[in-house]
């Protein structure tokens, strides 16, 4: 296992490094870049933005070295100062609004595995049924619908019409006289929204899948040998064919991340919701170059680790894996 | 059954099929069916409920909330299919490259694949368009370059399967250049895999299209789009359901159009794919 894990790490290397250079290009798409085109049509740089970027990234060397120096510094963990008013180091302002962001996609991926699991296995094994068939329609939709668009019919009906949801922040007002008890109510009722707009998008993609797999492990020679010697349906369904289909959907896991991750902007911007997302999107809306750069790394990193727990997961459960 | 006749009797193909052709019609008959001027501001007639006048109601400027939509169509219609085309093109050169080559361009372009990946896509896409001004070209020409990915993989699988038959072989042994074997003898063959995976990254440009402009870096007022429309519902989310529901009624129906069909020519082109 641990020769697998270090291979594993190892890889991630050459992806990282990978990371570092688009993020590196993409940089270098802002004002004060050679492609000076850009500044003149863009009245929001000023003068000294244009200097401050020039000398951050040292502009008059070649880029091999300007790149190179960018990379030791990120490798301090020095993401820069931010542009916006307060001046303080980007990896400050990211690092005070990361735990809500991953603490919602935590959430949300629990309540996917939860919800969307179950649905795809009783779909498979009834096939053709009714549930079948409503939860194909359902499935069909949820990849259709703009998450968005379903967070503000949600907010009109469960926060406006029914008055039942807050529908913006992650706090009452009168937070600080509640008891621990009622504040983490407050929280909870808070996240509901933002939690199941979070999880939407992945649903409908993993119950899907759970079905398809669901319904080739059921036609494999082993199900039928577990059949024969007279097990019942239950532990057929539930031990021998439900392990062997969950398998994969630990992959697919890894592979809603970043989708997780982007996300964030949309409902965090929508629910007023102080995390990663929305400082993402402040910064995007202020040109804040330093804190845009930031988080676009800090993102693809996440991803990468994301899809590591995956991988090593996937190596824990399945030994066939770990040693090919 | 040829591909028509298995096409033909799909219903929910079809539908799909309708649902496109209806879009296009409406946006090329905007300025035809529009029941108002789509920027015409009415200070009287302000958040007006839906009524025989206004059937999807107005905004905060009093301007007919479905004549807007008929606009924005015309903004879907081309974000789809500017943005999915320049994906196409992109994962069809790699992909065939990668998948006909193979060796160390193959891992050079499969490891920049893998890369790319990594980045949540609205991440990268928000960024970019920090840097740049948000405008529509802007904005298809970004979906574009960081939805390519899907097409490369697919494309590059159809080659592998194909590059060693015999049809290839007959095409080298007569003298035939490595680009002739790839666009000419190899790639009709990929392009029902292709077609279906533009339709429905259509889908996908266009969803991601709304999202940008009800985030106000998408398309850019007072170009009416679906996405912007929304906004629009946002600010007055207590007052004004009606700005809020109907655009993205009229993107979850596209979507589901694009979706459907391709799907429908997925099952057509392949029957053995066909659950």
């Amino acid at each position: 296992m641990s020769a697998y894990l270090i291979k594993r790490i190892l890889f991630m290397i050459p992806l990282l490094l990978g990371i570092t250079i688009i993020c590196f290009f993409v940089m270098r798409l802002a004002p004060g870049a050679p492609t000076d085109l850009q500044t003149q049509m863009n009245p929001k740089a000023s003068a000294e933005m244009k200097e401050r970027l020039r000398s951050m990234y040292e502009l008059d060397k070649p880029i091999h070295v300007q790149y190179w120096s960018w990379l030791k510094k990120i490798g301090r963990g020095d993401l820069g100062i931010s542009f916006s008013s307060d001046r303080r180091p980007v990896s400050e302002k990211i690092w005070e609004r990361l735990p809500i962001t991953i603490l919602i996609n935590l959430l949300s991926l629990v309540i996917i595995i939860a919800v969307a699991v179950p649905i795809g296995v009783l779909s498979a094994v009834h096939q053709d049924s009714l549930f079948d068939k409503v939860t194909a329609v359902f499935v069909f939709i949820g990849f259709a619908v703009p998450t968005f668009w379903l967070a503000l019919l949600l907010m009109i009906f469960f926060g406006i019409h029914l008055g039942w949801l807050p529908i913006s922040g992650l706090r009452s007002l009168n937070y600080e006289y509640l008891n621990t008890w009622e504040q983490f109510l407050d929280l909870a009722k808070h996240l509901i929204l933002p939690v199941f707009i979070s999880a939407f998008g992945g649903l409908a993609g993993l119950s899907r899948y759970m079905r398809a797999n669901m319904l080739e492990v059921i036609r494999q020679d082993y199900i039928l040998t577990a059949r024969a010697k007279g097990l019942s349906e239950r532990q057929v369904i539930y031990k021998h064919a439900l392990r062997n289909a969950l398998l994969p959907a630990i992959t697919i896991l890894g592979l809603s991340i970043p989708g997780l991750i982007g996300g964030s902007v949309i409902f965090e911007t929508i629910f007023a919701i102080p995390g990663m997302g929305q400082l993402f999107y402040m910064s995007v809306m202020a040109r804040d170059y330093p804190t845009v750069m930031g988080i676009l790394l800090i993102g693809a990193i996440l991803t990468l680790v994301g899809n590591l727990i995956a991988d090593v997961s996937y190596a824990l459960a399945d030994p066939r894996i770990r040693i090919s | 059954m040829n591909f028509w006749e298995m096409f033909y009797k799909n219903k929910l193909a079809l539908t799909g099929c309708g649902i496109v052709v209806l879009l296009f019609a409406v946006s090329l008959l905007a300025p035809v069916i529009a029941p108002y001027d789509p920027g015409a501001i009415d200070l009287k007639n302000v958040l007006a409920s839906p009524s025989a006048e206004h059937w999807f109601g107005t905004d905060q400027l009093g301007r007919d909330v479905l004549s807007r939509m008929i606009w924005g169509a015309r903004i879907s219609l081309k974000v789809g299919f500017v943005a999915t085309g320049l994906a196409i093109l992109i994962g069809m050169i790699l992909g065939a490259v990668a998948g006909y080559y193979g060796g160390w361009i193959d891992a050079v372009i499969m490891r920049f694949v893998d890369i790319m990946l990594c980045f949540p896509t609205f991440f990268l896409i928000l960024a970019v368009i920090a840097f740049l001004e948000p405008s529509i070209w802007n904005i298809m020409i970004v979906i574009g370059l960081t939805s390519w990915m899907g097409v490369t993989r697919l494309v590059r699988a159809d080659f592998i399967s194909l590059r060693e038959r015999d049809f290839v072989r007959a095409a080298r042994s007569i003298g035939a250049n490595d680009a002739r074997i790839i666009f000419v003898h190899i790639l009709p063959n990929a392009l029902a895999s292709i077609l279906v995976a533009a339709t429905l990254g259509i889908a996908g440009a266009i969803l991601t299209e709304s999202a940008l402009s009800f985030l106000g870096i998408g398309v850019q007022p007072p170009t009416p789009s679906w996405g912007n429309i929304l906004t629009a519902g946002k600010d007055n989310i207590d007052i004004a359901w009606w700005i809020s529901l109907y655009p993205g009624l009229a993107i979850l129906i596209t979507v589901v159009g694009y979706n459907l069909l391709g799907e429908g020519i997925r099952d057509a082109s392949d029957p053995r794919l066909k659950r």
